[in-house]
Order: C-alpha cells, then sequence, then structure tokens
C-alpha cells in the first residue's frame, strides 16, 4: 500500500525521530577533576573533534546538559556535588565513567576516594584506561549513541524499569570482616537514614549494612 | 642570623638545658618542650630574624620503632627571608588531649597549616581563630593521617545515597 507524499517527507515512528535526534545531540557534562580531564579536553579539541559526533557543546551548567563525563577520581568530599549536579541535569540524561579512578577508584583505594561512581549514580558507558586516549572515550560516546538509539523512547520510560543502580553490583556490600579497624571510633559520616549507612560496633568493627532498597 | 647563632641564642634566652638540638643533612632541628614552645618561636621571629613560616606539620610516632612515650610530634619549618637560613622546631604532644598554643599571633601564615594539622591529626592549637576542618569534609569525625585510622577508612566513602535511573 502506498502512500502517497511529497519528496521530501517521510514517516518515523516518534520513538526513532526522538532517538535519532538525541543521538547526534549529546550535550557533555564534564565533571573533570583529574588527569582524565585533560584527555577529555584533548578530545574536544581539535585534533579528535567531539564536534564530528554532536556532541561538542560542552556544558558547564547542569541545566541544558543531557550526558555527564566523570573524568578522573571522585573524592568523598566530592561525591555530593557530584550527585546534586546530576540530579539538576534534566532527563533523559546518561553517564559516562572515564578512566580506571571514576570506574573503580584505580589505585587509589583510600579512605578518601570512592570507589567507582557507579555506586551512588547510575552509568551508562565505562572507559577503561589510566587516563584513556581521546579515542577510547569517542569510542564509548560512539557506543552510548547505538545505545540510545536502540533502547531509547520518545517519553523516556526506558528509565522507568531501571531501578537496579548501574554498577557491579556483585563487589557490595562487601563482607562485613573488610573493614576492620582498631580503637573505639564510632565514625560515620553522611548519614543518610536507610541509604547504605554503615553501622560499626565494640572496637570499630562493621556490624551491620543497610542496604539502600534498590540495591536489593 | 644563621641557625647556630639563632641556637645560641635560645639557649641564653630559655635556659642552656631545656632545648636540644640535632642536625640532618645540614638541617638544623630544635627540641623543644611545648611549655616553652610559644617562648622560642616568638625569639626566632622577633630576635633572629625568621619571619616566615614555611610550614606545620605533624608526625604519629605511633608504633615507630624508637617511639618515646610521647606520640605526636609537631614541626615548624621557618626561614630567615633576609639571610635565607633555616631552622626546625619540634614539639612533642600527646594524647588524650593534644592541645599546643597557636603561632598564628606570630605569623599570619599559621592559620592553614595549623587547621590542617587539626584536620588530620587531632591537634588542636588554642588561640586560632577559626579552628575548623581545611581538607576532610565537616561531618567527618575521625583523623586520617593518625596511624590507628585505617587506609581504607571506616566506610566513609560508601556512604551515600545510591541514585537509581528511576529516582533520576
Amino acid at each position: 500500500m502506498a502512500v502517497s507524499l511529497p519528496e521530501n517527507v517521510f514517516t518515523a515512528k516518534l520513538d526513532a525521530l526522538a532517538n535519532w535526534v538525541r543521538t547526534n545531540s549529546l550535550w557533555p557534562m564534564p565533571f573533570a577533576t583529574a588527569c582524565c580531564g585533560i584527555e577529555l579536553m584533548a578530545t574536544g579539541a581539535s585534533r579528535h573533534d567531539l564536534a564530528r559526533f554532536g556532541a561538542e557543546v560542552m556544558r558547564f551548567s547542569p541545566r541544558q546538559c543531557d550526558l555527564m563525563i566523570v573524568a578522573g577520581r571522585v573524592v568523598m568530599k566530592m561525591l555530593p556535588v557530584l550527585q546534586r549536579i546530576w540530579q539538576q541535569m534534566p532527563e533523559p540524561k546518561w553517564c559516562i565513567s572515564m578512566g580506571a579512578c571514576a570506574s573503580t577508584g584505580g589505585v587509589f583505594d583510600t579512605y578518601a576516594v570512592v570507589q567507582g561512581v557507579d555506586r551512588f549514580i547510575p552509568v551508562d558507558m565505562y572507559v577503561p584506561g589510566c587516563p584513556p586516549r581521546p579515542e577510547q572515550l569517542i569510542q564509548a560516546v560512539i557506543d552510548l549513541q547505538e545505545k540510545i538509539r536502540q533502547t531509547g523512547k520518545f517519553f523516556s520510560d526506558e528509565f522507568d524499569k531501571r531501578t537496579q543502580y548501574t554498577g557491579p553490583s556483585q563487589s557490595l556490600p562487601r563482607p562485613l570482616d573488610a573493614v576492620v579497624a582498631p580503637g573505639d571510633y564510632t565514625t560515620a559520616t553522611r548519614q543518610w537514614e536507610g541509604t547504605g549507612k554503615v553501622q560499626f560496633g565494640e572496637r570499630g568493627v562493621r556490624t551491620s549494612l543497610e542496604i539502600h532498597p534498590a540495591r536489593k | 642570623m644563621t641557625a647556630q647563632e639563632a641556637i645560641n641564642k635560645l639557649k641564653e634566652v630559655s635556659g642552656n638545658g631545656s632545648i636540644s638540638t640535632s642536625e640532618f643533612r645540614d638541617n638544623t632541628r630544635v627540641h623543644v618542650s611545648k611549655d616553652i614552645l610559644m617562648k622560642v618561636l616568638t625569639c626566632l621571629k622577633n630576635d633572629c630574624g625568621f619571619d616566615f613560616l614555611v610550614d606545620i606539620t605533624a608526625i604519629d610516632y605511633m608504633g615507630y620503632p624508637t617511639a618515646t612515650t610521647d606520640r605526636f610530634a609537631v614541626v615548624y619549618c621557618l626561614l630567615n627571608t633576609s639571610e635565607g637560613s633555616r631552622i626546625v622546631v619540634k614539639t612533642m604532644v600527646n594524647d588524650p588531649d593534644p592541645v599546643l598554643p597557636s603561632s598564628y599571633s606570630l605569623w599570619k601564615g599559621a592559620d592553614w597549616p595549623e587547621r590542617e594539622v587539626y584536620d588530620m591529626y587531632g591537634i588542636r592549637f588554642e588561640g586560632h581563630p577559626d579552628l575548623r576542618r581545611i581538607l576532610m569534609p565537616q561531618e567527618f569525625t575521625s583523623y586520617p593521617l593518625r596511624k590507628d585510622y585505617p587506609l581504607r577508612g571506616m566506610g566513609e566513602r560508601h556512604n551515600f545515597p545510591v541514585l537509581t535511573r528511576a529516582e533520576g
């Protein structure tokens, strides 16, 4: 059955149309804290030219960006900031975790460095490397574009089903004897009710880890 | 004034037996007790020309092979900017309530280093105008550079809300 249409008009599903638009106009929010940030800048600069993929408008405000690129290690003090910026970004939005530190904490297995941002915000693409080359970041953007093209919906209701956090679910919670602290400290900063609150008993040994409902 | 001249001056001022000195790689160190710390620092600044406080830091000697009964050392690195001579002043403080007089009245530059020492070691400086944490978040409750604080922390870095896709 042929539909009679003018030459420059064609039909498409609304979902496909939205995906097509979103795919080719990703606006990154650079959350760059360390060496990965330099590679991110190089990616945006003329030699590697991220603009070829439509992701050229680096937004330094979260109001209009839809792709957060976490480049570099994130410390405890910075994670609430990261989360606030993530929540300020309008839907639909995606996240690339760039480099070993952002994805896993990297070599910094110390008290102050968050062991992977994917434990606390949803991440779509992980870029390995320390730091990754611009080509790798570009590959992640291309892969993300593919993901948006294939899974996106006009009303973004594909996100509704993603109640699990997107991360290495097997690694949390850690075994209870993983953190054994001497002394009689009773410390746990940033206490949020019912969300990953760690409790310490006598001699600072972690006795229980309340798990966020979304993680169960 | 060179470091050696300064030490002679200090011995004059505070009595011969009250300070001891040592040298390491051409750096002169003065060991003083905390009661005469301010006297020594004041003398070094006003009479010996050590007008620049380079740094204040601390050492936790817990478990150290040659540790004495004192747990913490606080170290003041001073510089004489007109002659280029340097001197290091070291004083010991102890658990459970390590406290020293603040050198902010002598050098305004003591502000941040003292806050850092307080933040990392829990050594308080009495008379400091604004002694609060400088590197760690304000809610942090322990002192991470103490030797009895575990390297991986006490779970603080896991203690954040988890944002999922659906929550947005």
